[in-house]
């Protein structure tokens, strides 16, 4: 992209300041959507520091007045219905877990995928990728009786094990490891090493940025995931946040203070994750589009 | 596992230095060596703990669906009767009683994929067109964009659902004070609630897909569009003949996860309108994963569950077709003319 706008920039000097201008109608229009982009979720942030009464109020407030954390230590309170904490700590083990359950299976699988020659290679890889194409919806039903069979409806065992077959992750992987440079990998092989010992100590650390970006993927799409915790999750202590906030909204209809408080309690983690690693997850996400 | 896996694979390391003699090293010279030479047990133990995944979870299910969609699969009842097709044809004969509800659902979900995809497709565009040159700040506000997506479906729908509320909502009291219509009650009556279901999908995904567009601009090369602008071509032109055929792979791409992520749309309006007003916004997800894991008629949802990837399917194929090869003749000739 900089050699894009490096040679843009060569261009000639009444079409650069012409599009001078064009650049500060732009920075305008962005910046303008940009607002409009990001208010609701400051708007949620500051109702959940309202009172009761503040967060109905008409005209809304853009600064609570007074600032209070009331509607926080009531849905963080112990002993709820709605135990917003035990949800925090579900979707935290549930999120970890299934992350790094897709990190080692998905790496380890798409290895050979990517560097070894073997009969059944092409129709593996072409089965796993053609379920990228399969809407979800087909495998939610049988997928129910299948965790029910193995014991683990109404367990956190089952919003980290079935999800963790990710084929975007296998598909993910082996881009990246077809994309690096096999010297490495034939030199520790004359130095005898076998396949599992270059796979750790050679392929693996150079793999560090995929690694890390298919985790913040998948801990995003764990930590997130709605349809299948409503279903197969049933008591209050087992539900994941995504799930509980449904619970607590049918239970407090229009405590708006309580929703957005534990709307924030959801959004927290998954947005400091995108303020300090952004470039990881949008990286990742453009890379996949880029598969040609 | 992990033991076990070097342990086997162990013995194929042996030819510590290969000499010239050595069959095995002659073998590699021709080839890429990176790909030879490992035991035939060595790629499928790689591969075993995935695929045991991989197997249980998204291969036995797609096919036990089909079997439990041929009986009267009541999850609370011992017996479970193979029923042929009945499943299928009751779909499919308006006196059933899942009919009315299963295309009410299909409907509705039509109606959002009809709504939402066209935007996502435009509006994204636009926006990743007027990222796409470099300008201070540029990053910053591409997270911002990005941001709604990471936050999941259930935070922004009860987050909306709040800002949409039709007496204290922020939005209806915006529009009081810009003169507008201020009553209007956005998730209890339609058009307005799909109005409210494309808006709040839009603003949590347009980020998702100008990210990918983004990344789709800048693979074109420059050198189009400046032979385009020797040509006398202007920006419009540009776009026409540079930039669409340019982006035409990430356009399929974009068009067909847009098509299924709309196809699958449940937790706006599980959590928004609660799939009201009546069943109007109910979405076939929401049809499907009610009927088959609240009221447990497994065999008749999971019919419905295939019947609705069929039209995906053919959708997507659909789409394929249409955004097939021809594209590179295409570009050079338009960029020429």
């Amino acid at each position: 992209m900089n050699a894009l706008t490096t040679r843009i920039s060569a261009g000639s000097r009444a079409r650069s300041a012409r599009r001078r201008s064009g650049t500060i109608t732009r920075v305008v229009v962005l910046g303008a959507i940009a607002i409009a982009f990001i208010s609701p979720i400051i708007f949620m942030i500051v109702t959940s520091f309202k009172t009761r009464a503040d967060a109905t109020a008409i005209p809304p407030a853009w600064i609570p007045n007074p600032i209070s954390v009331q509607a926080f230590a009531s849905i963080l309170a112990p002993g709820t219905a709605t135990p917003v904490l035990q949800w925090f700590a579900n979707s935290m083990v549930a999120a970890a877990l299934n992350a790094t359950l897709v990190v080692v299976t998905a790496s380890l699988a798409a290895y050979p995928l990517a560097r070894m020659q073997f009969r059944g290679k092409n129709f593996v890889f072409v089965i796993i990728v053609a379920t990228l194409l399969v809407p979800p919806v087909i495998l939610v039903i049988p997928n129910y009786l299948i965790v029910s069979e193995l014991g683990w409806l109404n367990s956190l065992v089952a919003i980290i094990i079935p999800t963790a077959a990710s084929a975007f992750g296998v598909f993910f992987m082996r881009q990246f490891f077809v994309g690096l440079p096999i010297e490495l990998e034939e030199a520790a092989r004359l130095d005898g090493a076998n396949r599992f010992v270059i796979f750790m100590q050679v392929v693996l650390p150079l793999a560090k940025p995929a690694l890390a970006t298919l985790a913040l993927l998948a801990f995003l799409g764990n930590w997130n995931d709605f349809l299948w915790p409503v279903y197969v999750l049933f008591s209050p202590e087992i539900q994941t946040l995504p799930a509980g906030l449904s619970t607590l909204q049918s239970a407090n209809a229009v405590r708006y203070d309580l929703l957005m408080a534990g709307a924030v309690v959801a959004s927290v983690p998954v947005l400091a994750l995108f303020i300090f690693l952004q470039r990881f997850i949008i990286e990742g996400v453009s890379r996949s589009g880029v598969k040609g | 596992m992990s033991t076990k896996v070097g342990e086997r694979a162990l013995p194929m390391g042996r030819a510590r230095r290969p000499s010239a003699s050595d069959p095995e090293s002659q073998k590699n010279r021709g080839v890429r060596a990176g790909t030879r030479r490992q035991g035939i047990a060595t790629p499928w133990l790689f591969l075993a703990p995935y695929l045991l995944l991989f197997g249980s979870f998204v291969v036995l299910p797609a096919v036990l669906g089909v079997w439990i969609s041929l009986h009267s699969w009541d999850y609370t009842l011992p017996n479970k009767p193979f029923v042929g097709l009945d499943n299928y044809v009751a779909l499919f004969s308006p006196g059933s009683t899942v009919f009315g509800p299963f295309w009410g659902s299909m409907r509705a979900t039509g109606i959002f994929t009809v709504l939402s995809v066209p935007l996502l497709l435009i509006v994204p565009l636009a926006v990743a067109l007027l990222m796409s040159r470099k300008f201070p700040g540029r990053d910053f506000l591409r997270a911002i964009y990005f941001a709604p997506y990471v936050l999941g479906v259930a935070v922004i729908s009860v987050l909306w659902r709040y800002l949409l509320d039709n007496n204290i909502g922020l939005v209806n009291h915006y529009l009081g004070l810009l003169g507008l219509p201020d009553d209007t009650a956005w998730t209890t009556t339609t058009p307005a609630a799909w109005v409210a279901l494309v808006g709040v999908t839009v603003w949590w995904t347009l980020g998702f897909n100008a990210v990918i567009y983004l990344a789709g601009l800048q693979d074109i090369p420059i050198e189009l569009y400046e032979a385009a602008r020797v040509d006398g071509a202007g920006p419009w032109m540009q776009f026409l003949h540079v930039t669409i055929p340019g982006l035409k792979p990430i356009l399929s791409f974009i068009t067909i996860i847009t098509l299924l992520a709309s196809a699958n749309m449940f937790g706006q309006s599980y959590l928004m309108t609660q799939g009201g007003p009546g069943r109007e916004t109910r979405t076939a997800i929401y049809q499907i994963a009610d009927a088959g894991l609240r009221n447990f008629q497994m065999g008749s949802a999971a019919a419905m569950s295939y019947v609705l990837t069929v039209f995906l399917m053919a959708i997507s194929a659909f789409v394929f077709y249409i955004f097939r090869e021809k594209q590179p003749k295409k570009l050079k000739k338009e960029v020429r003319s």
